[in-house]
């Protein structure tokens, strides 16, 4: 048996190829992952290594999460600890870390590593006056204030050397600042693409937290002594609220947040690895049906001379084994390429990872192999039992067996009761609101599957419909159509293929489009601001309340109001307090109020959102027990109920009550009205008041849309080129079918050339044939796509007010179209090979 | 290249010739593997005249026709339909004059599964894009009686029904000439029987000319005249031959090959 079997696969090499192709690039994706996401696993661990490498123990602030502490941040690590930990037995050296958030100008005043993080830190002159963890390469170290030193990667990118002047903005105002020096450093921030600048320690004080404090304090060991020891030495003069850590306990903790954070991407790429995959399984099936099909005689002797049903189905498993390890071994192989170019373009892309070897773990080889080793097994399994079924006596019969219609009969019903449950549950879900997602992603699996079943019922009525316009193309039009059908179940197959990938494409669409146009309603409908100023790069970043004031001051300024969150605990729960103005608020946003009004907003007075309202009984006149940011007690006073939204939510009130408890008084927006609304010279006035910061973003409704806008292409880019994946198996697989569909019709094709049916003109058949089958399946995802968009926005809805369902009619019109050009081109090397077919040895009897 | 329209269908009961072989050749393989397969044949088919073109295994029939229908290339010599050259004609030009001018009659039916029998008989005009000649089309279509069975699919027929529609196929465009591959190659005696009358009846009624390629003496008896080929070579000629005649002349061929 093993060896027909594998004189089998040699016999159809190229009836395999695309089988074979479809795994490859599933195994290729799944293994292409495994290697990337290893390797930069890999790559950042040792790096983070290297970081940790002059730290023995490191103490940090540790807060402690019950009602005893304040709501705001723990306090920062004071001198007198770093003096008391540098003092403790089998300590070598201690120094302070300061940590904060500097935008840096290049020369022509725009936002250096723009995108990434923007940091800054402190240097620490230690034992010999030099910092390890910075080794200057040009100029000198930071002294005083107005100096700073620059990673050598952006000193590079900004033209910088040490000498120039740089202006950089820490919280809004800007500041100007002289490089003194240029330094290397294993940070991985900068590692990956960030800026880092140093400041002296006293000025990031300063700057970042109160002065003569840290936000980490690092101890290397004398030599001998271990850092488990010197880590309970620094235990003993610990303070209350700080804690003390081993090095390679952090280098631990950070690895395996390293490989947290790589697994959720590693996961996200499988996904659409299985799904590349998954429609890989038809082609598998197509495939292996058609050759059992071909071989009916040669099997239905096999069974004569005595081969066991278990036996033909097995051999048909073995042939399946062989081509899944054959695919699976190649894809492994290019997904190790893939793994590798991976990795170079996002170095290219300024991402840049740190280097290392390039990974190929013995589980990416295991999973790979196995992977395409069952997944072609399994889909060969069906074509396998039916191979099993065929009577010994068909060997006497020259009539191939055909599938009959009672199948069809019990498939249908089979596939009507799975499609009907499916949209029940899709639909219930969608109805049920927050508690729906489970409901819904069921219902969607099952109404896939039963259109599944479905598709060849559904092949005939559709593509009868397109008959019309192939009419326009005369005999080879028709003779399309009536080929495109004839085999159902294949076609079904086929078009089920590319619906996958439609599917998914048209609904993350439709998705998309309706959130970002949701989301820009709501910045229309809940903003009367003109510009909305806040800090770029980083966001949440907060501004310094100078801003505002110098706003304030402009005469062109009508209203203006900060947005000054603070953490607080409201009636035991943590939560944000939103500190505003309360005359110029009302200008500024606009909420519905189910109670009170903007009016009643002032001194204790605060206005809540409907969902605290709910949550607590309140009302207008209720009180709300507060514990502020620095932990002191307050009674505030229910003035209004408003509707909460994605812009303004949760505890409103006068920021001058809540200044006084904050421990850095900070904005982390500003909005503002000004004379004449939105024009380009009140945002060029507001620029030049700003001192024109390259860190800050003054945005109208518009730019606030253009962003949301962005970030939504950027989203559905990504998403569309993993999909690509699905939707070139597809192509594959309609490839394969047309291959088929010509070989076994090379005898009415050379009948029809005989009389008088021209090369174009069966080319053209062909090629028709293709574009039916594939505009049916692009039409069936397209359909799919829709409803599953409109069913999962019913569930963003709840969350999200102005949420509409907005169908991209362009968009989905360039799919279809996409569809088609799958079909032509997928039809370019069946429709070449079938007329150039040998006419003579085509029309010769058997 | 010979600019005689397509489609031009000349008076019928001439004695003029609708399709000439001169010293036709066809050599296949190279050098040692060399096959010839035709050797300097010339022959006639006269309008209106069923020639039947017979020989043992390997003697040329079939590629003979296949290369005066323009279905194979010529290794030299000449092969002419009506007034038209086949080796001056590139593939487009060959593919149309078989469309419009040559009916097939094939061994194996070769009908379009997908289509209904009266589609199938009107396939090539409708490739074309002509409108079928109603008239001629009922009058085909009855001579042939498959009245009543248009709407079936050709699996819905018998053997000898499938063949009636290939013959209705190939007369409803008037062909200058049709030629048949064994058409009763794959059926009973009772249904060859019929459509060889069909076969002569359209010869003697509608002047239709077929040359038809068999190796069954009582196919070749339907015919007008049968030409008998060996080694590639034309070695005889009957005129309003019977079976035994045919049968006999056959004989000679078997036995010439056991004394050589």
């Amino acid at each position: 048996m093993l060896r027909t079997a594998l004189r089998n696969v040699l016999a159809h090499k190229a009836r395999l190829l695309m089988t074979v192709l479809a795994v490859m690039l599933g195994v290729a994706f799944v293994a292409g992952t495994l290697v990337f996401t290893n390797t930069i696993s890999d790559a950042y661990q040792k790096s983070s290594q290297k970081g940790f490498k002059g730290v023995d123990v490191a103490i940090t602030p540790d807060k402690k999460d019950d009602d005893s502490a304040n709501p705001g941040d723990a306090p920062r690590l004071s001198q007198r600890l770093l003096d008391q930990a540098a003092k403790s037995p089998g300590a070598a050296s201690a120094y302070g870390v300061v940590q904060g958030y500097s935008a840096l100008a290049d020369k022509k005043g725009d936002l250096l590593g723009g995108g990434f993080s923007n940091r800054a830190g402190n240097y620490y002159p230690g034992s010999g006056g030099k910092d390890p963890r910075y080794d200057m390469t040009e100029g000198r170290a930071p002294r005083t204030a107005g100096e700073i030193a620059l990673d050598s990667r952006t000193a590079e990118r900004g033209h910088y050397k040490a000498g120039d002047s740089i202006r950089v903005s820490v919280d809004g105002p800007v500041r100007t600042e002289k490089v003194v020096g240029v330094f290397t450093t294993d940070d991985g921030n900068v590692a990956a693409g960030g800026t880092l600048a140093l400041y002296d320690t006293a000025t990031a004080q300063k700057l970042f937290g109160k002065p003569g404090q840290f936000d980490e304090i690092d101890v290397k060991a004398r030599a001998g002594t271990s850092q488990a020891t010197l880590k309970s030495a620094i235990d003993k003069v610990l303070p209350e609220q700080a804690k003390a850590t081993t090095g390679k306990k952090l280098a631990k903790d950070q690895a395996e947040a390293i490989e947290q954070g790589m697994s959720s991407m590693q996961t996200m790429m499988l996904v659409f690895a299985g799904i590349a995959l998954f429609v890989g399984i038809f082609i598998i099936v197509n495939t292996f049906s058609m050759l059992v099909a071909q071989r009916t005689r040669e099997l239905a002797l096999m069974r004569a001379v005595g081969a066991t049903r278990r036996q033909v189905t097995r051999s048909v498993l073995i042939e399946a084994t062989v081509v899944g390890a054959v695919a699976a071994v190649v894809g492994l192989a290019a997904g190790i390429g893939i793994g590798a170019v991976l990795r170079s373009v996002l170095n290219s892309t300024g991402a840049n990872v740190p280097d290392g070897p390039l990974i190929v773990a013995p589980t990416t080889v295991l999973v790979s192999v196995l992977v395409g080793v069952v997944v072609t097994v399994l889909s060969a399994w069906l074509p396998g039992r039916r191979a099993a079924k065929i009577p010994p006596v068909a060997a006497m019969n020259s009539v191939h067996a055909t599938p009959t219609t009672r199948g069809l009969v019990v498939r249908n019903t089979i596939g009507t009761i799975l499609a009907a449950a499916g949209i029940a549950l899709v639909v219930a879900g969608a109805g049920m609101g927050g508690d729906g997602k489970g409901p819904m992603a069921f219902g969607a699996a099952v109404l896939v599957i039963g259109i599944f079943v479905l598709t060849p019922l559904l092949s005939r009525p559709l593509i009868a419909a397109a008959g019309p316009v192939l009419r326009i193309f005369g005999m080879p039009g028709k003779l399309a159509r009536q080929n495109a059908v004839r085999n159902p179940r294949r076609t079904a197959a086929t078009a089920s293929a590319l619906m996958v990938g439609l599917t998914l494409i048209t609904g993350m669409t439709v998705i998309a489009g309706s959130i970002q146009q949701g989301i820009n309603k709501m910045a229309a409908d809940g903003l009367k601001s003109d510009y909305v100023v806040s800090m770029g790069g980083d966001s949440s970043r907060p501004l310094s309340p100078e801003v505002s004031k110098s706003l304030a001051k402009l005469p062109e300024v009508t209203a203006i109001s900060p947005l000054r969150s603070s953490p607080a605990r409201v009636a035991g729960d943590n939560d944000t307090l939103t500190g505003v103005d309360p005359k110029a608020i009302k200008d500024l946003v606009n909420v519905d109020f189910t109670e009170g009004s903007f009016a009643a907003l002032g001194g204790t007075k605060v206005l809540i959102d409907d969902k605290i309202a709910d949550e607590h009984h309140w009302k207008v006149g209720s009180a709300v027990p507060v514990t502020f940011e620095d932990g002191r007690s307050g009674k505030l006073t229910v003035g209004g109920v408003y509707e909460g939204n994605q812009m303004i939510r949760g505890v409103m009130l006068d920021s001058a009550t809540v200044t006084p408890h904050m421990s850095t008084v900070a904005d982390f927006q500003v909005m503002l009205k000004t004379k004449g609304g939105a024009t380009e010279s009140n945002k060029d006035l507001l620029k030049k008041t700003l001192g024109e910061n390259p860190a800050i973003k003054i945005q109208n409704k518009q730019d606030l849309s253009d962003e949301i806008a962005k970030i939504f292409t950027l989203m559905l880019n990504m998403l569309y080129g993993l999909l690509a994946m699905a939707v070139i198996v597809a192509v594959l697989g309609v490839i394969n079918t047309l291959a088929m569909s010509v070989f076994e019709r090379s005898k009415e094709i050379g009948m029809l050339r005989a009389i008088g049916l021209d090369r174009r003109g069966i080319k053209r058949m062909v090629r028709l044939e293709s574009l039916v089958i594939s505009l049916f399946g692009g039409v069936l995802g397209l359909g799919l796509g829709v409803f599953f968009g409109w069913a999962a926005g019913e569930l963003v809805a709840v969350e999200l007010p102005t949420y509409e369902l907005v169908l991209p009619w362009g968009r989905m019109g360039l799919f279809l179209l996409m569809a088609a050009f799958v079909g032509v081109i997928a039809a370019l090397w069946p429709a070449r090979r079938a007329s150039k077919l040998n006419m003579l040895a085509a029309i010769k009897a058997e | 290249m010979t600019t005689m329209p397509l489609g031009v269908k000349t008076t019928a009961h001439s004695a003029a010739a609708a399709a000439r072989a001169t010293d036709l050749s066809k050599v296949y393989g190279e050098g040692e593997t060399q096959v010839i397969a035709l050797d300097s044949v010339s022959v006639e088919f006269r309008q209106a005249e069923f020639t039947a073109i017979m020989g043992p295994s390997g003697s040329g029939k079939s590629t003979l026709m296949h290369c005066m229908a323009g279905l194979d290339t010529i290794s030299s010599g000449s092969a002419r339909i009506g007034d038209v050259e086949l080796t001056t004609l590139k593939d487009k030009k060959l593919t149309q004059l078989r469309r419009d001018k040559i009916g097939f009659i094939f061994q194996a039916f070769n009908l379009l599964p997908t289509l209904n029998a009266l589609e199938n008989i009107t396939l090539p005009m409708d490739i074309a894009g002509r409108k079928a000649d109603q008239a001629w089309l009922d009058q085909v279509v009855a001579t042939v009686g498959l009245a009543g069975r248009l709407k079936h699919r050709p699996n819905q027929l018998s053997g000898g029904q499938q063949q009636r529609v290939a013959v209705a196929r190939a007369l409803a465009g008037q062909p200058e000439i049709i030629f048949a591959d064994e058409p009763t190659g794959n059926l009973d005696s009772r249904s060859g029987a019929e459509v060889l009358g069909f076969l002569r009846n359209s010869v003697r009624e509608l002047g239709q000319t077929i040359v038809m390629v068999t190796h069954d003496p009582v196919a070749a008896s339907y015919s007008d005249r049968v030409v008998f080929l060996a080694d590639g070579r034309i070695v005889d000629e009957l005129r309003n031959p019977t079976a035994d005649s045919v049968l006999d002349r056959m004989k000679r061929f078997d036995a010439k090959g056991r004394t050589s």
